[in-house]
């Protein structure tokens, strides 16, 4: 799941640059080619349009899987604002423990949690971008179509956020990598294999 | 690779080949086997990333492309609410004149001569006479304040007038029945939308926009103006107009853009 989501997410970002590119919102900002996926508009945006698919559907299944088997209650909650600040010193120490890689501390929940809600808005940003006026309701939530597109690009902006850090992060501890491709470590009931 | 008879060639070596060369390379091919599963295996997200080069374009990948294309069309055709109209808008919001946008610059533009200039009818329609811009000025107007979104992204508010579509192909007894209406233009643009477009409230045969006759930029004297779709769905300087079962593609559809295109 986590990896049909990276591959899926990179292809949403890499051709929304390339989507964003043919009209963009800030002048200063254009998106190198060598960094966009697909060949010109028509091209980013069937890939847009494949990927939105993959990218749900197993967003779906996860959130499904998520909520079924309690995994975000007990692994993503409670954040307690306590143990946030604790974290935080932790790290800002270098004393942060990686020794039990299954459990998350406060600043992962956190981040975690913060980011699957700002992937689930953003699919709703999307949408409105697509169906202004189908989804004409969607689309005034987000205070319209150029709304919606500023409220999708600052929603890509944030995940492009949280993945730098979250690879880094990730490569700072070389163990959670292996974990990633094996299922991670056996954990009696807590078996999880995503 | 096909299996080539050998040739002539005087390079060619006379005798037979030594064995030990071909143990050699035996082993040389099962271990390039082996290293390219793992580097395709690994690599699959990097590839994502690399559009400069021809993953993107490689044949499979267009066939499952266009064929997800497709099935947005029907997707769509699905989420389509025949009767949900499009927000309008104040007539101090019109932009005068509307943005203008063709595959060609707008100093490229040939102007339509009204005098000389018809809507040839064709395809499913009981009464293919052709229309001369008097007859369709005399029809009932219509007139629509609404949004015009660009694929690109760009969008501005225009203000349309004139017949109805559905009042016009009931008329001139279209099959309503019939998937596609499809345009053909005074350049050499094309285009077409599917049946339940064509019947929306806000889908007119436009000849003015803000209440004059449309300019030459924008279309004159004819142009198609739906308010679920996007701007290339909506052909300007109009010649004819066909309803028909045969998907008709268009312009910009049959360079990978996405056919249905509804907003």
């Amino acid at each position: 799941m986590h990896w049909v989501n990276a591959l899926s997410m990179l292809i949403m970002i890499g051709s929304g640059w390339e989507i964003y590119n043919d009209e963009v919102i800030f002048g200063w900002l254009h998106f190198p080619h060598w960094m966009t996926v697909g060949d010109g508009p028509e091209g980013a945006l069937q890939w847009h349009f494949f990927a939105m698919w993959v990218l749900m559907i197993n967003g779906l299944c996860y959130l499904a899987y998520g909520f079924a088997t309690g995994r975000f209650r007990r692994k993503l909650l409670p954040i307690s604002p306590r143990e946030l600040i604790a974290t935080i010193g932790d790290a800002l120490r270098f004393k942060l423990g990686h020794d039990d890689i299954t459990h998350y501390n406060a600043v992962q929940k956190l981040l975690y949690v913060g980011i699957i809600l700002i992937i689930v808005v953003q699919v709703l940003s999307g949408f409105a971008v697509w169906k202004p006026i189908q989804l004409s309701e969607l689309s005034a939530l987000f205070l319209g179509f150029q709304g919606s597109r500023l409220a999708h690009f600052v929603g890509m902006a944030l995940i492009v956020g949280f993945l730098l850090v979250h690879v880094a992060l990730a490569l700072l501890v070389p163990k959670t990598i292996g974990a990633m491709l094996t299922g991670g470590p056996v954990v009696g009931d807590d078996n999880d294999t995503h | 690779m096909s299996i080539k008879a050998p040739s002539s060639s005087i390079f060619r070596p006379k005798g037979g080949i030594d064995q030990s060369v071909l143990a050699e390379h035996k082993a040389l091919l099962a271990d390039i086997n082996r290293r390219n599963i793992l580097r395709g295996a690994v690599s699959l997200g990097a590839l994502t990333m690399l559009t400069g080069c021809s993953v993107t374009r490689t044949e499979p990948v267009q066939a499952v492309l266009k064929a997800m294309s497709q099935f947005n069309d029907k997707v769509q055709a699905l989420l389509f609410r025949p009767d949900h109209l499009a927000p309008t808008y104040r007539e101090d919001q019109v932009v005068k004149p509307p943005r203008f946008n063709a595959y060609y610059d707008i100093e490229d533009i040939v102007p339509v001569d009204a005098a000389s200039w018809k809507l040839e009818l064709s395809g499913l329609i009981q009464d293919k006479r052709a229309w001369t811009a008097p007859q369709i000025y005399a029809l009932p107007e219509q007139e629509w304040i609404i949004r015009h979104i660009c694929v690109e992204g760009w969008d501005y508010i225009g203000q349309w007038s004139d017949v109805n579509l559905r009042h016009f192909l009931e008329r001139i007894g279209a099959d309503l029945t019939a998937k596609y209406v499809s345009f053909k233009c005074a350049d050499d643009y094309y285009g077409s939308i599917d049946m339940a477009t064509a019947l929306h409230p806000q889908t007119i045969l436009a000849t003015k926009y803000a209440r004059e006759p449309i300019t030459d930029p924008f279309g004159f004297p004819l142009r198609l103006r739906t308010a679920t779709k996007l701007g290339f769905k909506n052909p300007k300087w109009i010649t004819s107009m066909e309803v028909t079962n045969t998907y008709p593609g268009g312009y910009f559809e049959d360079r990978g853009f996405n056919w249905f295109s509804g907003i």
